[in-house]
């Protein structure tokens, strides 16, 4: 058999991500949980930071401020909200519940083998029923998120220009590619630890802060802004939400993006690494 | 040209030795001992094309490592091998769409879904042409009888039905030679003989050379001429089936049937195995026979008698515990 051509692999995993899409969906009762269970924490959300708001209105009521508008390190409490709603979308396609102890469990209990079995890259192919999984996941809370928004539609000041929303489809696209290939390289410790559950959690948690999950990073402190603009982190959910919100300057945009696709193909050759690493290790020891 | 061609294969593995308790365990955070393995030592065969060969050995013998080597999971310590014309362990694509490996105790199937998307799946990662598939898928059903299952979710079929959809799909890309590790694992009497049937049959319709490991000897005394036998990591025996007895079946067994049901002195012809009454089980040196039934005939009253080789498992659980001490490595 003759070995296959790019555009042949690539329409290949398509249709293993076609096929991937008929799996998740067969957890209908999971997704729809999943789905509702997202918004609970962001009501909490919400409400905290319409009480952080308040307060300071209160206080500057009462030092005879009252004409000044309330912000928050260049946030109004509608822009914080719209900017914690964004952060939803730019979680939809950034996290990866699952895939690096998914990935690590594999390595531990041998279900690796399957991979090296058969003629498929397991990189490629995890990619592929991710990509899946987003796609249904996407789909599938369409509809609830456009309730969402629609509920909130006046914390936004319009629908941005078709330029940025190329700009923000782009951004989300490589905070997609980091997201999936970070995570994988975390579960590829799996090949030197037996045990990385701790680890994955650490990382979950310090994700949640670093990333702008929880609330825009200008809120810290410009030192720390400064370091994390350089790491991968941001690009995962606040830079997505930024770009959206077209809170930064055309330099900051174009120093984020590059910055990004730098992640994106750094993560993707250090994914590649550690599994060809890894696998010699595998080789040589386990099975 | 062969298809399996192993030359002097070793592995060795280095196990964490720990002992029991909390103390030890708080040393092994500091400094681990470590112990070498020899699972496989010295591993030398081959296959040719269309064999059905068994590979047997007791648990731990380093068999599922020989087949691991084999399948290009793990590369040994020394030794090398050729499967198919290539060096398992590169696995290049080419090698891995020419042959399967399937392990009774893993499953490859999607859990939560019919069959047929597993299938699906199958098709696309080994590119398969749409028609040619249909067409195997077709045959392999029907072969297996499994025609109504692959439309249920995997986890709903029973053991038996599901290692039938196990081997359909390793089947699917039309494999040269088959791996199979313990095929027929936790298989109910009647499962295993239709799996080795469905086996049979389609190694002697496509020619496919499978080489299995198996804990049942009806699975090998229904599907292999020829076997191996490994015990500590050692091959000890590479030959016809039929000819273990010979090497290792050092007794034959006499079935008597006496007239005098309180005869006496039988254990001066060989081991009593078993004894009702005038019905008597004798183990008898296999060199010493002739002169055994000579013997006994002019001692006692025979009604009936029989001399048949011991059954096969047991010749070869001795074979198994003796190891290698007193076997020698066939060529």
């Amino acid at each position: 058999m003759q070995p296959l051509s790019l555009s042949q692999s690539l329409v290949k995993y398509l249709k293993i991500l076609r096929i991937s899409l008929v799996e998740r969906l067969v957890y209908r009762g999971d997704f729809l949980l999943a789905t509702v269970f997202r918004f609970l924490p962001l009501i909490t959300t919400f409400l905290l930071w319409d009480a952080v708001y308040t307060s300071r209105r209160e206080m500057l009521d009462r030092q005879g401020h009252a004409s000044e508008p309330v912000e928050m390190s260049g946030f109004s409490l509608q822009q914080m909200t719209a900017y914690l709603l964004l952060v939803q979308i730019s979680r939809m396609f950034s996290s990866m519940p699952g895939l690096a102890s998914g990935l690590a469990r594999d390595i531990r209990d041998g279900n690796i083998k399957k991979y090296l079995l058969q003629p498929i890259d397991l990189l490629a192919y995890l990619l592929a029923y991710r990509g899946a999984h987003k796609i249904a996941y996407i789909i599938t809370s369409s509809l609830p998120y456009a309730v969402l928004f629609f509920f909130f539609r006046d914390v936004f000041p319009g629908w941005p220009s078709w330029g940025t929303l190329g700009l923000y489809a782009l951004s989300l696209m490589l905070g997609f590619v980091i997201g999936f290939f970070f995570e994988a390289c975390v579960g590829l410790a799996g090949f030197w630890f037996l045990e990385v559950t701790s680890f994955i959690y650490i990382i979950g948690t310090l994700n949640f802060f670093v990333s702008g999950h929880m609330f825009p990073l200008d809120l810290l402190d410009p030192s720390l802004t400064a370091v994390l603009k350089y790491l991968p982190f941001q690009y995962l959910a606040y830079f997505p939400a930024m770009v959206f919100l077209e809170m930064k300057s055309a330099a900051e945009l174009t120093e984020g993006f590059i910055i990004e696709a730098t992640w994106a193909a750094s993560m993707i050759v250090l994914a590649k690494f550690l599994y060809w690493r890894g696998l010699k290790r595998y080789s040589a020891f386990g099975g | 040209m062969p298809i399996i061609e192993a030359r002097g294969l070793c592995k060795t593995y280095r196990v964490y030795q720990k002992e029991g308790g909390l103390l030890s365990a708080v040393r092994g955070l500091f400094s681990r001992k470590y112990k070498e393995i020899k699972a496989v030592d010295q591993v030398s065969f081959a296959i040719e094309p269309g064999e059905i060969v068994g590979f047997l050995g007791p648990n731990g013998a380093g068999k599922t490592t020989t087949l691991k080597m084999l399948a290009g999971l793990i590369y040994p310590t020394q030794g090398d091998a050729t499967v198919l014309g290539y060096v398992p362990w590169q696995r290049p694509d080419a090698f891995r769409r020419r042959f399967s490996l399937v392990m009774g105790q893993k499953n490859q199937l999607w859990w939560d879904l019919p069959a047929a998307d597993s299938f699906q799946l199958h098709r696309e990662i080994y590119s398969l042409p749409a028609d040619s598939f249909q067409k195997t898928l077709g045959e392999l059903t029907e072969l297996f009888g499994a025609k109504d299952l692959s439309k249920q979710p995997v986890r709903e079929l029973s053991l038996g039905e599901r290692m039938k959809m196990e081997l359909i799909a390793a089947l699917l890309h039309q494999p040269q030679l088959l791996l199979l590790d313990e095929p027929t694992i936790g298989l109910d009497v009647i499962a295993q003989v239709t799996i080795t049937k469905c086996l049979r049959e389609y190694n002697a319709s496509r020619g496919v050379t499978i080489l299995l490991t198996s804990h049942y000897m009806k699975d090998v005394e229904a599907l292999c001429k020829r076997v191996l036998i490994i015990t500590h990591g050692k091959l000890v025996y590479d030959g016809l089936l039929s000819g273990i007895t010979e090497q290792f079946g050092q007794y034959k067994l006499v079935k008597l049937q006496l007239e005098d049901e309180h005869a006496a002195g039988l254990e001066s012809f060989g081991e009593v195995a078993r004894r009702e009454g005038p019905s008597v089980d004798l183990h008898v040196d296999r060199a010493k026979i002739g002169e055994v039934i000579a013997a006994i005939l002019q001692k006692h009253r025979v009604l009936d008698m029989s001399v048949q080789d011991p059954p096969l498992d047991q010749v070869i659980s001795r074979v198994f515990q003796e190891g290698q001490a007193g076997a020698t490595p066939q060529p």
